[in-house]
This record gives structure tokens, sequence and C-alpha cells, in this order.
């Protein structure tokens, strides 16, 4: 047992990341007197004491990150563009998918223009540093307060992160345009990122956020991201995560909901492609009445490896919570699912539904899945289901007796297990343009782009089966 | 009608443990405390061969490495193992060869447990080893079985009589390397019982172990060994109480079943140690490792247990599923109430093809009681079109109680199917309102609830034990459950 501690202890990367961070210290923590410096500060003492994660503990021991964690990387403590043609690079459209759109090159806010943006409504959006600068008390009061103490990688995160996207909806406004975030990564070496968002919704606001993930290079890179959201009384927010990485990214996204009372959650995530993922979704229901739904799908193959980690917290009555991942785990692809639903003492009148459904499509690929439920409440509803399997057969058998070749059929019944969630999305044109994604994902035609996939403006072919699905 | 039924929840969950008393028999024991003579001093004592002394020393030298796990959901002081007597025996002056030899008091104790030796020798036809403290006392029927080939005795007489097939066996399933406590019973083990079935016979009587803790201050580390050879069918049964005491008492204990092809066995525990006071105080440690392992093809193996005593119950009966077609099930009814906790549960591993398990249980918690299931449904690469369906179930009766449920699955090939469904609720107005409406009063509407909700597993026990454990039941929800 103290050997492997010794181990991780010694992992070089650790040693030098905090060697970097007291080189550096004057660049990340800003003004020494500040909130923020205080927190990040803290967070770097921590990080300090408790290290990388222990990769026999129950929460790492599916997701192995000694290979990510044994490379060297370089991390980037000043914004340059350099090498990169900004305005190509973040040429993002979708057919009839009007967004508001903010990027992150490398972990830094990009905008030639302005840093941060102050819309007619009183909506904020920009970059996090600027806003530490511009508007220090909504950062105060909402900075780090989502977040979950002694989690090694958010810890890091806090101490080493510099930039990110700040989103302030104020009371009572609904933002119609839906907030676009496009996070690019390229760099011609290896690069370690850390960006942090905060996004806050006011009491009975709404937003919708859609948050893309790409890598643009095939260069190794190692993504370190946390999002805190905060949803006030009766807040609606809709979110989205399009998550496509080449083979060589891992990507560590911490998303922190803090919920109020009668709020309103709906968080998607589509997984297409990525080296190693990891999502932590921490949702905390911390008022009555509140609503979560955390639905994803993880479409993965060749060495691809997925890791979804999901943390409902039922602090208060009259809650409800629903999860539905789903996932194809094809070639030597792996998946990870853990949901946790915790319904404490008080929270009464819970309902907490838990759903993980997986096809492996061959021997080599593997899942891992925990579903747990931890109740200390009498009067709730929870329930949790987990499957693993294949596609029906007699379902296969139906639609090659009508004349459907196999493949046409196993791409179609594919097709309709992933449609399950992505039939939540709520907003049309993304609606079809993720549809679109997952039938090219699903002939194995869309490895990651040379571009963004958002930025296949027109794609080459309309995507459809051989067959007419309508006649079906 | 909410406060009523609470203060019934509350009358039929606040009943008295009836085994809580104390025989006073002649006891011998050794002094407490754990190190490498306490170990030869029991293998002397047993007049054991070479080979289990240095198995012993070996699994003690690799105890020192250990540490005592944590990950469990559970919540207690921890264990000063030097304070207990490792070997505690009823004195005893010749083996017995018939039960009016056996000391009266004793014979008192098990008619008092409502396990009459005599009786049940005479009326149910099931064979007893009874256990109390560290060595076996009696077992009944043994010429009965040796009619057909079947070694059914004491560990420490197997010892004696049989070196040959505990070298073979022992340990070969769960070894001394497997955990904390697998590791401390190999090292301290003082007796169990041994069971072989002879290939192609299928055992006329059902097979039982009684264990009862009875001086006090002592641990008691027994283990189990049962050998099914090919084309055999033996159905075993397991119960255990103790005496009432302020201080806890752990038990440790390990249970190794071989089942070969085509042969089939069925593991039954009523488990009922003495689950401490209403304020959580006193009560057993129940620390047990159970396996077994389907080494030949169509092989079958059925654990079904009822779990209703115990302070802290850390047991996971697994089944390894080797052979091809292999059957692994596992039946579980756990109620914890006052103060008691329990995390438990299975593993089922699948390695052989078309190997297929099943899991059922239920939780029922009460009072200030946390219950949770934790299992593992593991499905290696080679285990093609294995199957797997689980379903756990738990039921609040109480609102500072808690139920969990922390299942793992891992599928690691194509054509397998794992299946694992759960729910967690109280007891639903509408189900007591329609019992009510049809003039059933609420405490047995709550006991035909219950009952019901536990029929799935008691069906799986075998009939003289499905008995006890409706009883059992009773005793620790209420008076009128049936």
């Amino acid at each position: 047992m103290t050997n492997s501690k010794d181990e991780i202890k010694n992992i070089p990367l650790k040693e030098k990341l905090i060697l970097t961070f007291e080189e550096n210290s004057e660049k990340l923590l800003g003004k020494k007197t500040s909130h923020i410096s205080k927190i990040k500060q803290k967070a770097f003492e921590n990080f300090k004491k408790i290290g990388f994660p222990d990769p026999k503990s129950q929460a790492w021991k599916n997701t192995d990150l000694s290979e990510v964690l044994s490379k060297d990387y370089e991390q980037l403590f000043n914004f340059s563009t350099e090498g990169t043609n900004v305005e190509e690079l973040f040429q993002c459209d979708i057919h009839n998918f009007d967004t508001h759109i903010v990027s992150l090159l490398n972990g830094w806010y990009v905008n030639p223009s302005e840093q941060i943006t102050k819309m007619p409504d009183g909506t904020i959006v920009g970059s996090l540093a600027k806003a530490t600068e511009e508007y220090p008390e909504l950062i105060e009061k909402y900075f780090g307060k989502a977040q979950n103490k002694n989690n090694n990688f958010t810890e890091l995160n806090t101490a080493f992160s510099q930039d990110g996207i700040f989103i302030f909806v104020p009371d009572g406004v609904e933002v119609l345009k839906p907030i676009q975030m496009v996070s690019i990564i390229n760099h011609e070496k290896n690069l370690l990122v850390n960006h942090r968002n905060l996004i806050i919704l006011g009491k009975n606001s709404k937003l919708t956020f859609v948050q893309c993930d790409d890598a643009i290079n095939h260069q190794t890179s190692f993504t370190n991201t946390v999002t805190e959201f905060f949803l006030e009384e009766n807040s609606n927010l809709d979110h989205y995560k399009l998550q496509n990485l080449n083979n060589n990214s891992s990507l560590l996204n911490s998303t922190y909901f803090k919920q109020e009372k009668d709020s309103n959650l709906s968080t998607n995530s589509i997984i297409l492609n990525g080296g190693i993922i990891r999502n932590n979704y921490h949702v905390n229901l911390d008022g009555e009445g509140c609503n979560s739904e955390i639905y994803g799908v993880y479409l993965m193959d060749r060495k691809q490896h997925v890791d979804n980690q999901v943390y409902v917290d039922h602090a208060k009555p009259n809650c409800t919570s629903s999860q539905l991942f789903k996932g194809i785990l094809d070639e030597q692809a792996s998946g990870v699912f853990n949901g946790h639903v915790l319904v404490r003492r008080d929270a009464q009148k819970t309902s907490a539904f838990q759903t993980n459904r997986n096809i492996l499509l061959t021997n080599e690929a593997s899942i891992d899945t925990q579903p747990f439920l931890e109740i200390y409440a009498d009067d709730v509803k929870c329930s949790h289901g987990a499957t693993v399997g294949q596609l029906d057969e007699e379902a296969m058998f139906y639609l090659r007796s009508r004349g459907i070749g196999e493949k046409n059929a196993r791409m179609l019944l594919m097709y309709a297990y992933a449609a399950e969630i992505i039939e939540k999305i709520s907003i049309e044109a993304l609606q079809l343009r993720i549809d679109d994604m997952v039938k090219k994902r699903l002939r194995g035609e869309l490895s990651v782009c040379d571009k963004c996939v958002l930025h296949c403006s027109k794609p080459d072919k309309e995507i459809s089966f051989d067959i007419d699905m309508s006649k079906v | 009608m909410a406060k009523d039924k609470d203060k019934i929840i509350d009358k039929v969950t606040g009943d008295d443990y009836k085994y809580g008393f104390y025989t006073d028999i002649e006891t011998e024991t050794i002094p407490p405390g754990l190190n490498e003579d306490i170990i030869r001093l029991i293998s002397k004592k047993k007049n054991e061969p070479e080979f289990l002394l240095e198995f012993r020393l070996k699994a003690y030298r690799h105890f020192l490495k250990l540490q005592e796990p944590k990950w469990a959901h559970l919540k207690y002081p921890p264990v000063n193992l030097q304070d207990i007597i490792y070997y505690a025996a009823p004195k005893k002056q010749k083996e017995f060869d018939s039960l009016d030899e056996v000391d009266p008091e004793l014979l008192d104790t098990f008619n008092k447990l409502g396990i009459s030796l005599e009786e049940q020798k005479q009326l149910s036809g099931v064979a007893v080893d009874a256990i109390v403290d560290s060595v076996s006392v009696k077992t009944t029927f043994q010429d009965t079985l040796s009619k057909h080939g079947i070694i059914f005795c004491s560990f420490s007489e197997a010892v004696q009589n049989h070196p040959d097939l505990i070298k073979k066996y022992m340990a070969k399933v769960v070894p001394y390397t497997d955990n904390y406590y697998a590791a401390l019973n190999s090292a301290v083990f003082t007796d169990g019982s041994f069971c072989y079935i002879p290939k192609g016979v299928r055992c006329p009587i059902e097979l039982s172990t009684y264990f009862r803790i009875n001086a006090a201050k002592t641990g008691q580390f027994e283990r189990t060994l049962i050998i099914a050879d090919e084309g055999s069918y033996v159905s075993y049964l397991e119960g255990c109480t103790a005496p009432q005491r302020d201080e806890n008492q752990l038990h440790a204990a390990i249970v190794e079943i071989i089942v070969m092809n085509d042969a089939e066995v069925k593991y039954s525990t009523v488990q009922n140690w003495y689950p401490g006071n209403k304020k959580g105080k006193g009560g057993i440690y129940n620390f047990v490792t159970k396996r077994a392992l389907c080494k030949g093809k169509n092989s079958k193996v059925s654990w079904t247990q009822v779990e209703t005593g115990s302070a802290v119950t850390w047991k996971y009966p697994a089944c390894v599923l080797k052979g091809d077609n292999s059957v692994g099930e596992f039946y579980s009814v756990a109620v914890t109430n006052n103060y008691q906790q329990a995390d438990t549960g299975t593993k089922m591993i699948h390695i052989g093809k078309n190997t297929k398990s099943t899991i059922i249980s239920k939780g029922i918690s009460a009072g200030k009681s946390n219950n949770s299931y934790r299992g593992l449904v593991k499905v290696a690469k080679k285990a093609e079109n294995s199957r797997n369906y689980s379903q756990c179930d738990s039921l609040l009766l109480g609102d500072k109680c808690g139920a969990h449920t922390f299942p793992h699955i891992n599928t690691n090939n194509k054509s397998s199917i794992v299946e694992h469904e759960a729910t967690t609720s109280k007891i639903s107005e509408e189900q007591l309102f329609y019992c009510n409406q049809r003039g059933i009063s609420t405490e047995s509407a709550i006991g035909l609830i219950v009952n019901g909700y536990a029929k799935e597993v008691l069906n799986k026990l075998p009939m003289e034990f499905a008995v006890e454990a409706q009883k059992l039941l009773q005793i620790t929800l209420e008076g009128s459950v049936g």
C-alpha cells in the first residue's frame, strides 16, 4: 500500500506543477489581497497536499491516467495567438442556428474587439479574467462556491486557471439567443490547459448554453476544465456539451451545478471522440422544487475511453432528478459510468431516477457501470437500472426480413438507440446538426474533422441511410 | 393516521432479541491475544498436522501486512484483536457416540434455540453439526450419511481423518491473501464444518451447521468447506445465535464451496447473531468471506440468506462461474433495525461460456439502521453468451434509517447481457389503505406487506428453514408478521 502512495507522490508532473506555480505565482494569483487570490492560494496548498488521485481509489480505478500524467506538458501563462489564424479558426456557423459565440483558444478568451460585452438587457458575456477586474462583487459572491472540496483536479484547476468564460444573466432576463462556447486546443507542443468558466443565472432567468470542446490538430493535450453554474430561484438552464477531440487528447470536464428553489436544469452531453474523456457532473439540489435532467450519449471506438461520473445531491425536499446515459462501444473502446444519487435525511418526496444502457459491439470493448443510490429519507421514489447488451436480435431479424442489408440494419438500430437522447435536444437546429453528426459518426465518417465539427457549415453531402427511413 | 402508523412501526420494530441467554457450561479458554505463540497453541490443541500450522503462520505473516478495509458503508469503533480470546471450547471428556452423552446443559441450549438435536433427528431428518464457540460439539446422523459415502463432520475431525482432502481443497477458493478478515481467519480458525459429497450422490437429507457464540470475550473464527463431486447434490443450512452482551464480539468466518461437473449446492443461511440493544450497544461484528467455485461444467450454486442479526454485517457470498454453463444464484433478505448496519451483497464472476447468474436482494431498514447492497457482476472476455439479472429492492420503515445500493457491473464481451434494476420506497399509503379498507388492521397490513415483499426470497429456503426465517422476520420486525 505504502509503495503505491509513494509512487503517486513522486509523479514528476506534480513536482513540476508545484515549481511552475511558485515561479509564476505573480501571474497566477494577481493582486495578493484579492478574494480570488486567496482562494487560489488555498487551492494550491491543498493540491500540494493531496496531489493526483490514487489510481486504486474507487473513483479512479477504472480510468487509468498514469500515461496522461507521465507526459511532459507545457503551460501557457500568457495569451498569444501566435501561429494561429484566429479569424479562420472560429468561423462557426450552423445552419439556422443563430448563436452568440464566445471562444477559447488554448484556454484563453479570444475576441479581437472586446474582452467583455454587456448586452442591452444587462446580460454580461466575456472573459473571466476581465470580469474579475470589472465585476469583482459578482465574482466574489459566486467563484468557488459550487465546487467540490478536495477534488484533486478541481483544486489543480482553481490554482492554475487564469481565464475562461463568464456569463451573468440578470434577474428576470430570458436570453433568447443561445450562447455557444467553443474551446479549441491548437499548439505545437504537448499542452496542459486549465480553464475555468463561471455562469450565473439570476432569479426567473433563462439561458441556453452550448459548450463545445474540440482539438484541431493531433498534438497531445490535457485539458482540465471546471465550470460552475449557479441557478438562482426559478431560473432555467438548457445546457449542451459537445465533445469531439482527437485520440491524443485527454479531457477532464467538471461541471458543478448549484440549484436554488424551483430552478430547472437540463444538461445533455454528446460525446463523439476523444482519447480519454472524463466528465464529472455534480448537481446540488439546494432548494425545494428543483428539477434536473441529466442526459448523455457516448459513441466510442478505437482505444478511446469515456468516463461519466454523475453525483446528484438531493439536499432539500420535493425535488426530482433523472439521469439517462446511453453508450455504444466499438473496437477496443472502454466506458465507465458512475452515477450516485444521495438523498439526504430531510429530502422527503424526492423522485430520483437513474438509467445507464450500453451496447458492446466487440469482445475487446468493455464497460464498467456503477449506478449507486444512497438514501436516508423514507418518503422517496428512487430507482435505477443498468444494462449491458447487444443490438436486439429480433429487431435485426425483422429489418433483415424486410430486405434491409445487415450493415444498414445495424446502423438503423444504433441510430434509433442513440436517438432517444438526441430527441431531448430542444433547439431544433442543434438537434438536426447533432443528429447528422451522430449518423456520420455511426458510419465512421466523422473522425475528428480538420476543423471544429461545428464549422462544417455545409456538410459535403447530406447524410442519410441508404433506405428511406420514413417508409420503414 | 400517519402518526398512528409511525407508532405501529415503532412497535413492530421494537421487539427484543430472544436468543440472548447465556448458558453456563464449563469452558476451556486460552489467554487473549494474537501472536504466533497463540497460533501454535491453537494448532497444538487441535493436534494438527504440520502443513496446517505452516499455513496458519503464513496467513498470519501476511495478515500483519494488511490493513482493515474501510470502503464499506459502515461505521464502528475499531476492533482490538489483542483483546480477543481465540480459542474457547465447552470442556469435554471424550468423543460423543450418542446424544445421551452430551452435556445436558448444552442440549438444553439447543432446545431453547429451537434446534433440538434430538428432535431434529427424529422428525425432520436434518443432519446437524452444532458448533459452540470454537469447536464442534456434536454432529448428528453421521452413520446414515457415511452409508452414502458422504463425509459430514467438524473441520477438526476432517483434519485428523481426511488430511489429504483438506490439503487438496482448503484455501483454494478463498486464499489467505484474499482479504484482511480471510487472512485473520486462516491464521486462527478453530473449527467449522467439512462436507464431501462423492460422485453421483444426491444427499438424502439436509445438512445443517448451527453456530453459537457462548463464552464472553471470544471471537468465533470458523471455516466451512463443502466439496460436491461430479453429479452430486446437497442442500446445506447454516444458523447462528449469540448471547446478549454489552461488548462487541467478532465473528470472522470463511465458507468455501467447490462444485464439480453437473453438481449442485444449495447453501442457506439464517443469520441471527445478537444485534446489540436498542441503543446500539453490544452485538456481533459479522465479517464473513463466502465464496463458491463452480469448477465443473453445468454446475450450480445457490446462496440464500436471511440476515436479521449482527450489529455490523460485512458479507458478500460470491460465485465464481468458471465451468461452462454453470449457474450462480443469490437470494437475500437483509433486515436492519435500531442501530444495526449491514453492508451485504454478492459477487458474480462469469468466466466460463454460457454462464448464468441471478441476484435477488431485498433490504428492509427500520429504526436508525443503515442497510446497503453492494454487488459486483463481472463478465470476463471469454464468458461468451453469459447472462445476469439483478434486482435489488429496498424498503424503508421510518425516516431515520438509510437504504443504499452500490452495484458494480463490468462487462468485457459483446455477447453477454447484464441487467440491473433497483427501487427504493416505503410502504405506500395506498397499499395500507387498501388493506384497512378490507378490515385488516394497520399492524397486520404492515406485516403482510413486509412478508409479501420478502416472499420471493423466503420461498427459496428449504422448508425447515423457511419456518425459522419467517419466525425471525417476526422477531426482528414485530409480533404479527406471518
